[in-house]
């Protein structure tokens, strides 16, 4: 399995010796990295049982659930960090898994595909169809992405819902920058990924 | 019938005060290991039986001759892997396969109990099964794990012993019994109290068996333990050796003629009273209610890691009340895994060859057995 340019910076953002919570964490491979570079306790969360099953064979602590019905389980603040990497589009319900993120998370970290990745914009654009890219595969009848936004559409929801935006992370490809007021139309443009950190 | 020669007994001398408030003293328990315990003594398993098992775990069981009821979990190289862990099984108090039960004799009256013996409860099997790890020398367990009945002696276990096991896998378990296994025992006790030869649990002074009574208490039980699909596609509407229906109640139907032969065997083996006692122990086991309301003070002293594994067509004891444990366990931040296994197999699924489930159980146990 590929290790996604974004777990690094995830990895980056995680003190030592904390305990993490991973919504969605599909093969748990990120729950491995954290494992060897931070020394956490960290749990996982997974709807697929394939993947389930490959947690548990990496000896792995993984929970079969649904992250929109299965995260009430956990008390307030049970966790330093929530991670929710490039699922939040995927969900029915997206602001009451910030709200349950923030709610059992004293951070959380999300990390969304960016709608507004010029690639993207160009391809509806020229060719008229639903946008196919390495991070958004699928196709407009098959993905499970139903709730996909932009860079600038997470910064504008944090200010609507008065979250936090602790760091603000651009990434296109493997090449890292902040996000800020001043730079926001620029990198919602030039990134295909933002990673945020959050808190309430 | 029972060669009872090949049956290991330890006596338990420590008084045991049962929940029902009565004591029993030098009482035997029975109990069969496999594989061997290692140096540091932090390789055993305790494995619990569920309501009609024994100790006889795996192999061949020498009352019985058959295989062990969880051949297919346990043995070299399986799941639970006897060339790697120490595995303990004791048969439950109550129990008909040498340890102290109903069909002992009362050496005050010198008569067999039957239903003078006392009631007993999970809680009271746990208690004399932890003396096990004394007469092993073993400080603390690698792993408590059971399916059924045996997973509700799991999750006992770790609520009075919370520092002696490492880790605990109750599998295909409930923290209290629901209604409809309480009226489901019910339904197995009349059958057995209907049967005139049972004669108020003297039987064995008659020299008879409520042998009728028992086996249809067992084809009641052993249709909640297989899933409607399950039942569906091995018999369907499938005739028993012959070409049409026989206008009759024989046994026309495969099924009819399954469930027969399943009681019929059942009562060569299993004791009527036990069957009493360990379906009461069942149904008064409220873990939640032990613990004013509140399950996750049950595990509130542990550290013990969990893994909780259910099955998509066990409607016996269903993924939400095995999903009712691990919430209670998250609540309170203990280390806890979850799986719920596809199969059609319904209750019965974590006896079986399920590879899914097989894969799971290994794993978790050979990945946990390596960390500190």
């Amino acid at each position: 399995m590929n290790m996604k340019p974004e777990f690094k910076i995830i990895s980056n953002l995680i003190n030592e010796n904390s305990q993490v919570l991973d919504v969605g964490c599909g093969d748990g491979i990120l729950m491995e990295l954290l494992i060897k570079e931070k020394k956490v306790n960290i749990r996982g969360i997974e709807i697929s049982k394939a993947k389930v099953q490959n947690c548990i064979a990496k000896g792995l602590t993984i929970i079969e659930g649904n992250a929109e019905n299965d995260l009430k389980q956990f008390p307030e603040k049970s966790f330093d960090y929530v991670i929710l990497s490039q699922t939040l589009q995927a969900f029915l319900d997206p602001e009451n898994v910030i709200n349950e993120l923030l709610r059992i998370g004293k951070q959380a970290i999300v990390t969304i595909p960016n709608f507004g990745y010029w690639k993207i914009g160009l391809h509806l654009l020229l060719k008229g169809t639903m946008p196919v890219t390495k991070t958004l595969p699928d196709e407009w009848y098959n993905t499970a992405n139903i709730h996909l936004c932009t860079i600038k559409d997470f910064v504008n929801f944090s200010k609507t819902k008065n979250f936090k935006l602790s760091k603000s992370i651009a990434l296109k490809s493997d090449q890292q920058s902040f996000i800020t007021n001043s730079n926001l139309n620029i990198k919602n443009l030039s990134s295909n990924l933002g990673i945020f950190l959050i808190e309430s | 019938m029972n060669d009872k020669e090949n049956i290991r007994t330890i006596t338990i001398n420590n008084p045991l005060k049962l929940d029902c408030g009565k004591t029993i003293n030098n009482f035997p328990l029975a109990y069969e290991t496999y594989g061997s315990l290692n140096k540091d003594k932090d390789n055993a398993i305790l494995v619990f039986h569920a309501l009609t098992g024994d100790q006889f775990v795996t192999g061949v069981n020498p009352v019985t001759n058959k295989d062990g009821w969880w051949s297919y979990a346990v043995g070299p190289g399986k799941s639970i892997d006897t060339e790697k862990y120490f595995v303990i099984c004791a048969n439950v108090i109550g129990g008909c396969m040498g340890s102290f039960g109903p069909s002992h004799q009362n050496p005050e009256t010198r008569k067999i109990y039957g239903t003078d013996f006392p009631v007993i409860t999970i809680n009271d099997m746990v208690n004399a099964q932890v003396n096990l790890l004394d007469h092993f020398g073993i400080k603390k367990l690698f792993s408590v794990v059971g399916g059924s009945m045996g997973g509700m002696q799991v999750l006992q276990f770790v609520s009075n012993y919370p520092d002696k096991t490492k880790t605990a896998v109750p599998i295909a378990c409930t923290s209290s019994h629901s209604a409809q296994n309480i009226a489901f025992n019910e339904l197995g006790r009349q059958a057995i109290a209907a049967d005139h030869k049972w004669q108020d649990g003297k039987y064995s002074s008659k020299n008879t068996i409520p042998d009728k009574g028992l086996a249809v208490a067992r084809m009641a039980a052993h249709i909640t333990y297989l899933s409607k699909k399950g039942l569906q596609e091995k018999f369907g509407r499938k005739l028993q050796e012959r070409d049409d229906l026989k206008f009759g109640f024989d046994a026309d139907f495969q099924i009819e003629s399954y469930l027969r032969y399943q009681g019929s065997v059942f009562v060569d083996r299993f004791d009527a009273n036990s069957y009493l006692y360990i379906t009461r122990a069942m149904d008064y086991f409220d873990l939640v209610k032990q613990n004013n309301g509140n399950l996750s003070n049950a595990f509130k002293n542990t550290k013990a890691k969990f893994f909780i594994i259910s099955f998509t067509s066990d409607w016996l004891y269903p993924t939400q009340e095995n999903k009712d444990i691990v919430i209670a366990l998250n609540a309170i931040g203990a280390n806890v895994g979850f799986v719920e296994i596809k199969s059609d197999k319904g209750h019965d699924s974590f006896l079986l060859d399920v590879p899914d489930f097989l894969k799971a159980l290994k794993n978790f146990l050979d990945k946990s057995f390596l960390e500190k």
